[in-house]
């Protein structure tokens, strides 16, 4: 079976940012991404002009 | 045998300025209180009972020379575990901070409820880092809710609810994030404020997401809820986010009634994934108000997807170190995710950001024409500890991830809200009573218009 590309993006990730994941927590950390991410698509999705500014320090 | 707290705040400071009961009395009876109940509630980390009792004696001392001393004197209070308490090592609901030397000042929210006469009396349990909505925790086990020890009191501020809700102390503080302070004032049927994002200090106290931390107080009437709020306001330079804006006391607006006030009920988003008692607390609320109204908050469900999205990433960027060199230290639902958050590509953090403020134009929109929103503020009773689903509408569900669903779209473009506790049977539950940003004043009357009519009150805990 071909290893599946959120897997392979797993490794990936983890070694790049020297995150000591360990294979028994591969699991839960992959349903979490796979959450995150879905959230991200539902952002993503959404349409936003070029000049929409973003709001890291936010001011009510 | 102690009973549960049968005085306010506004009592208890009434009684000790007029010289009917001292300060340390008031102190002592929560410390038995604490003493003979949090063995069920495990609402408390630390108990600072030698620091209450001298803080105590200080106040009476200074009543005693004719001192003037604060609207809070004698009022005893706790913090949740995250907030600096001088000599403690901020745990903030984690192991790993427990290694932490111990903070050399108070909070600055600590210092001013002091200030004001308050005499604090420990530190409360919590959900590791605040990275949570159940008051569940690993290392120090969950608190639990006062009208029913075998459910959540709800998190991440669960001591701060199982307190308060419990009658142990009449005023606690917590934080907010995506919902801390609301979901624990909802499944433990007390009132609760997350005022505007910089409104209150947050200067001592260890941060989760920083632009979307907010702290605030725990009460069991809207009268102390907003002592304790215009006691702690001010700007205040230790915290970059701190509003410059004077102090705005709220204590003498809030019996000024609705008056003309504009009150719609939150739709869409709001109406969706709820049990048949968030519908009937609203549906009460909605109803003493003479509310019809319904409004649509746009996008609310993409903005409460986008305050996720901040919340895993920011919280990552927080821990990253601590990832790497103590990740077996962690909770692993809250490593796990972490772990998860760091590896979210960066540009669709900034399309969250984006969004965030395109979402705050429309909001802010939306409050030209209305004042105050009603929307439920969980969408069911406290759910039984160590619950991990519940089925809505013939759909399966996890808890964790939906207890905040309804809390999320307001706190993530900073709106103050009071959490008003119905208390329907078996077990009580909240309402949001959201008002546009720095305008507390108007939440605070509409939930005191809301208690003198007696939709709402903080039930008497049932569990203990």
């Amino acid at each position: 079976m071909a290893a599946d590309p959120l897997d392979d993006y797993i490794h990936a990730a983890s070694q790049a940012l020297a995150l000591p994941i360990e294979e028994a927590w591969l699991p839960m950390v992959r349903v979490n991404l796979e959450v995150s991410l879905r959230m991200a698509r539902l952002v993503d999705e959404f349409p936003l002009p070029d000049d929409a500014e973003p709001a890291p320090v936010f001011v009510a | 045998m102690t009973t549960p707290l049968k005085m306010t705040a506004a009592e208890i400071a009434s009684a000790v300025a007029g010289r009917r009961m001292s300060a340390l009395d008031a102190t002592d009876a929560a410390l038995a209180r604490i003493k003979q109940h949090d063995g069920i509630l495990n609402a408390f980390t630390d108990v600072t009972a030698e620091r209450a009792r001298a803080r105590a004696r200080a106040v009476d001392t200074a009543i005693a020379s004719g001192k003037k001393v604060g609207p809070l004197a004698g009022v005893p209070f706790a913090v949740k575990n995250l907030f600096d308490v001088e000599g403690l090592p901020t745990r903030a609901g984690s192991k790993i901070n427990r290694d932490l030397p111990p903070a050399r000042r108070d909070a600055t929210l600590i210092e001013r409820m002091e200030a004001a006469g308050a005499v604090l009396v420990g530190a409360l349990n919590m959900g590791e880092y605040a990275y949570d909505f159940t008051g569940e925790n690993v290392h120090d086990g969950p608190s639990r809710n006062p009208h029913d020890p075998t459910r959540m009191t709800g998190g991440s501020s669960g001591g701060s609810g199982a307190a308060v809700g419990g009658g142990l102390v009449p005023i606690a503080l917590g934080s907010d994030t995506n919902g801390s302070i609301r979901v624990p004032s909802s499944f433990c049927g007390i009132f609760g404020l997350k005022p505007t994002y910089g409104r209150l200090s947050r200067a001592r106290s260890f941060p989760f997401v920083a632009s979307l931390d907010h702290l605030g107080p725990f009460a069991r009437s809207v009268s102390d809820l907003a002592l304790a709020y215009d006691a702690m306001q001010g700007p205040d330079p230790d915290d970059a986010a701190c509003t410059m804006r004077p102090v705005e006391p709220v204590t003498p607006l809030i019996c000024e009634g609705l008056g003309d006030l504009r009150i719609a009920i939150a739709g869409g988003h709001f109406q969706n994934n709820l049990f048949p008692e968030a519908v009937e607390a609203v549906g009460r609320v909605a109803k003493a108000l003479d509310s019809t109204q319904v409004v649509e908050v746009p996008e609310a469900s993409r903005a409460r997807a986008a305050a996720y999205v901040i919340t895993t990433t920011e919280g990552a960027s927080l821990h990253l170190d601590r990832l790497r060199k103590r990740p077996h230290d962690f909770d692993p639902a809250v490593r796990d995710r972490l772990f998860a958050g760091a590896m979210v590509p960066a540009a669709l953090v900034d399309r969250a950001q984006k969004f965030r403020r395109w979402y705050r134009a429309r909001v802010a929109e939306l409050f030209e024409s209305v004042d105050v929103l009603i929307a439920p503020a969980t969408p069911c009773i406290a759910p039984k500890l160590g619950q991990a689903t519940f089925v809505l509408d013939g759909v399966e569900l996890p808890v964790r991830a939906n207890i905040g669903i309804h809390t999320q779209p307001i706190s993530f473009i900073g709106l103050p809200v009071v959490v008003v506790p119905v208390p329907l049977e078996p077990l009580p539950i909240g309402v949001q009573i959201i008002a546009a940003p720095w305008r507390e004043d108007i939440a605070l009357r509409v939930a005191y218009a809301l208690e003198r009519m007696g939709v709402v009150a903080a039930p008497s805990p049932r569990g203990l």
